[in-house]
């Protein structure tokens, strides 16, 4: 009976020490977040599967320091509108630039990846933020465009961004196709 | 002015039997397409009659050409002295293909090589509606704003214009002009907060001779002693400043990115002004001017003559850009020149063209955010409840698009008829604050677009300018985002976004043949006469545009607001058209 207790307990505390953990990420606030400093990883953010000669070299570890974070994906959707991505990715499914709900990344969707994408820009439209914009709202966003396609813990991950609420006419009539 | 009038309408009525090239439909064409809408007036109407009603269903494939791209092809090819010009969507490349010889081959490829970056400012795909042709040149424009003089006959630069700057948005995607030795260009960028700007090229060295902007004080608009406006809410001074507020008209759109039109005899250019910025009208307080507005102005100085404001303090998007197709008509037994003008707010103006009078503005389309246009006070009625702002509105029909977007209209003298391929859609609209970054989107609303009343999203029309009704029309599934072509055998080509390139018959609108092309049609329509005397009918297909972006741009419709929520309407595109331009010439065998 004890030791079951005993097992059982312990359990239980290793269970809310991962839960304390994890909410302790998800609640953190960085209330003194490092200045504007547009640092661009360049060996970091591999795009490339291609390695000559194999995989034998050091990639500075970089780390998203918001994974995970609620805070930084709320923030980041805010900014996201803010310095109007939004206006060119819509809210992820993309326009004036490509989608950002999609499988195939062309830059990659690793945290370094779209750190990249985001300060240096892209030769095809992508602006170069890079000095623009403090390097924490960089995070953010980043932290942010990986929740919409769910690469965010659940647990810090709100529900798909209500962008305008749904009416039944705007559902697409069924039978329309084919005509 | 009136007199003028009175005496040619008695002139007409006495002299009925008198050669119809008095009026201006009535041009004059020597087989070849030189210009996108192949004539001044804008008729895109051909003489050529080999083909008609009868013979169209037998029309073969005669030759094809690839242009190796994928985005959307919007341009109509040109045929000046037996060579095919064909623009290309960004890169911007100008191919040129020999007629003379069996499949059309290859002269030569000219590249003005526009910087990638372009890409990032193009509101609707990275389109281009086509090059002019003038004295042995080829104008055309690059999405990274310039303008670009090309030897017709080497396809070597003469010479390369910058005319605006991608960091402000700015981008060209239309068809230039060229009138009395100048090259009319208007700028893109109404999604992100450029300011609108017409401007005059003179052909030969490529220097700016002026710059009409659309908001500003009047000299900037270009705006002096002989500007009559024909109604009240038109006139006053420096009005391009005064109907915003603050400094508002800086970043305040009416970008001039379609189609001109050109009366020698009044000596008057026609072009309308685009949306202005944000979309979320709260943001811009006052009418906006001069967005949303027709404007006539002198081709040699760019002065304004008149000016008409179709829908002042926009709250749905609805640029004036579209066609002014210029005619003489009798309306109420008086020949009338006038310019029939159909706006994204889906009204067909129907306007003298020396004064900007409206003579009609009927609805070509279903509407249901105006009542009326008071043709005494040329006040448009809106429906307030149908107005956007900082709130959510549903059911605003048209959308955004409107009635119809760029997708230029026809005329034929034979029939008295205009062909308006359209659109069927309708809205809703949550305004949301937009901020201004240089460079950047500054559209500030969350849209989905969905198909108008019967499901049909688009449909092709045949309208009566003088009775300002339609007089048949056909459903198509996704929007008519081709031009129409109608031609002396009474037949008319317009192609759609699934890849079917339709002929109809010009009278009735009777299906007469099709044939299916390889990728959706957002293109532009030719016929011309072949060295071998035969008639030819040309188009591009290419899905793209801000309709076929879904499919250009490989969007995700599941996020309805994509595409400026016109992927709510096109989420099932990606079912009917796969992505690849392609030329297609077809003749009788």
């Amino acid at each position: 009976m004890s030791s079951r207790c005993h097992s059982d307990c312990a359990r239980s505390f290793a269970v809310c020490c991962l839960i304390a953990l994890m909410a302790c990420q998800r609640e953190k606030r960085d209330l003194r977040p490092a200045p504007a400093v547009a640092v661009v990883y360049g060996a970091a953010a591999v795009e490339s599967d291609l390695h000559p000669a194999g995989k034998q070299y050091r990639v500075p570890q970089v780390t998203n320091p918001y994974e995970g974070n609620a805070y930084a994906i709320s923030e980041g959707q805010r900014l996201f509108n803010w310095y109007n991505c939004s206006g060119c990715h819509a809210n992820g499914g993309g326009g004036m630039g490509p989608p950002l709900i999609k499988q195939e990344w062309i830059y990659g969707v690793e945290p370094a990846n779209l750190f990249d994408t985001i300060v240096k820009g892209r030769p095809n439209g992508m602006p170069t933020w890079g000095g623009k914009i403090p390097e924490y709202q960089v995070w953010q966003l980043v932290t942010y465009v990986r929740s919409m396609n769910n690469l965010e813990p659940k647990s810090a991950t709100p529900a798909r961004p209500d962008t305008l609420e749904q009416s039944s006419k705007t559902i697409f009539p069924k039978g329309i196709a084919g005509r | 002015m009136h007199t003028f009038t009175s005496v040619a309408a008695v002139a007409f009525v006495v002299f009925s039997v008198a050669p119809l090239r008095a009026q201006i439909q009535n041009q004059t064409d020597d087989g070849q397409w030189t210009m996108p809408a192949k004539n001044y007036a804008s008729t895109r109407f051909s003489t050529l009659a080999e083909i008609d009603t009868g013979n169209v269903k037998n029309l073969k494939l005669a030759w094809s050409f690839s242009t190796g791209l994928s985005k959307g092809h919007e341009a109509a090819p040109l045929i000046v002295n037996n060579t095919m010009y064909v623009v290309t969507p960004w890169p911007n490349l100008l191919y040129a293909l020999d007629l003379t010889k069996p499949g059309g081959p290859l002269k030569w490829t000219y590249s003005p090589q526009p910087t990638a970056s372009a890409q990032g400012v193009a509101c609707c795909d990275v389109v281009n509606r086509g090059a002019a042709y003038y004295k042995g040149r080829i104008y055309y424009n690059t999405l990274d704003v310039h303008t670009v003089a090309v030897d017709a006959a080497t396809g070597k630069e003469v010479w390369k214009t910058q005319l605006g700057d991608i960091n402000h948005g700015e981008s060209i995607t239309m068809a230039p002009l060229i009138v009395k030795g100048k090259v009319l260009v208007g700028n893109s960028g109404g999604e992100m907060g450029v300011r609108g700007w017409l401007a005059a090229l003179d052909a030969e060295t490529g220097k700016v001779v002026w710059r009409a902007y659309a908001t500003g004080p009047d000299k900037e608009v270009l705006i002096g002693g002989n500007f009559k406006p024909f109604y009240a809410q038109d006139r006053g001074t420096d009005l391009g400043m005064k109907s915003w507020q603050g400094e508002q008209w800086k970043i305040g759109g009416g970008a001039a990115w379609s189609w001109i039109s050109y009366d020698p005899d009044l000596d008057l250019i026609y072009y309308g002004t685009a949306n202005p910025g944000p979309w979320n009208a709260e943001q811009r307080p006052g009418d906006n001017k001069w967005t949303s507005t027709l404007f006539a102005r002198r081709p040699d100085t760019g002065e304004a003559i008149w000016a008409y404001q179709m829908n002042p303090h926009d709250v749905h998007d609805y640029d004036g850009i579209n066609e002014n197709i210029l005619l003489d008509l009798n309306i109420h037994g008086q020949l009338r020149k006038v310019l029939a003008h159909p706006d994204r707010n889906a009204r067909m103006y129907l306007m003298d063209r020396g004064t900007g009078e409206v003579l009609s503005a009927e609805p070509f389309a279903f509407q249901n955010t105006s009542e009326s246009v008071d043709l005494k006070t040329g006040k448009l009625n809106i429906v307030a409840s149908k107005s956007t702002g900082s709130k959510t509105v549903r059911d605003i029909c048209p959308a955004a698009p409107g009635g119809k977007d760029w997708q230029p209209s026809s005329y034929s003298p034979r029939t008295g008829l205009m062909y308006i391929p359209h659109n069927n859609l309708c809205m809703e609209f949550e305004g949301v604050q937009a901020n201004y970054i240089a460079g950047t989107p500054y559209v500030g609303a969350n849209v989905r677009m969905y198909p108008g009343p019967g499901g049909n999203r688009g449909e092709v029309s045949a309208w009566d300018p003088v009775t300002a009704k339609t007089v048949w029309s056909v459903k198509e599934m996704f929007p008519a985002w081709s031009g129409t072509l109608v031609t002396a055998g009474d037949v008319i080509f317009y192609g759609t976004m699934d890849g079917w390139f339709k002929a109809l018959d010009a009278r009735s609108g009777a299906f007469l043949w099709q044939f299916k092309a390889g990728s959706g049609i957002v293109s532009q329509p030719v016929t011309y006469k072949g060295p071998d005397g035969k008639q030819y009918v040309a188009f591009m297909s290419g899905v793209g545009g801000w309709s076929g972006a879904v499919v250009s741009g490989g969007l995700n419709a599941k996020d309805g607001t994509a595409a400026l929520g016109f992927a709510n309407a096109m989420a099932d595109l990606p079912k009917y058209t796969t992505k690849g331009g392609m030329l297609y010439v077809f003749s009788l065998p």
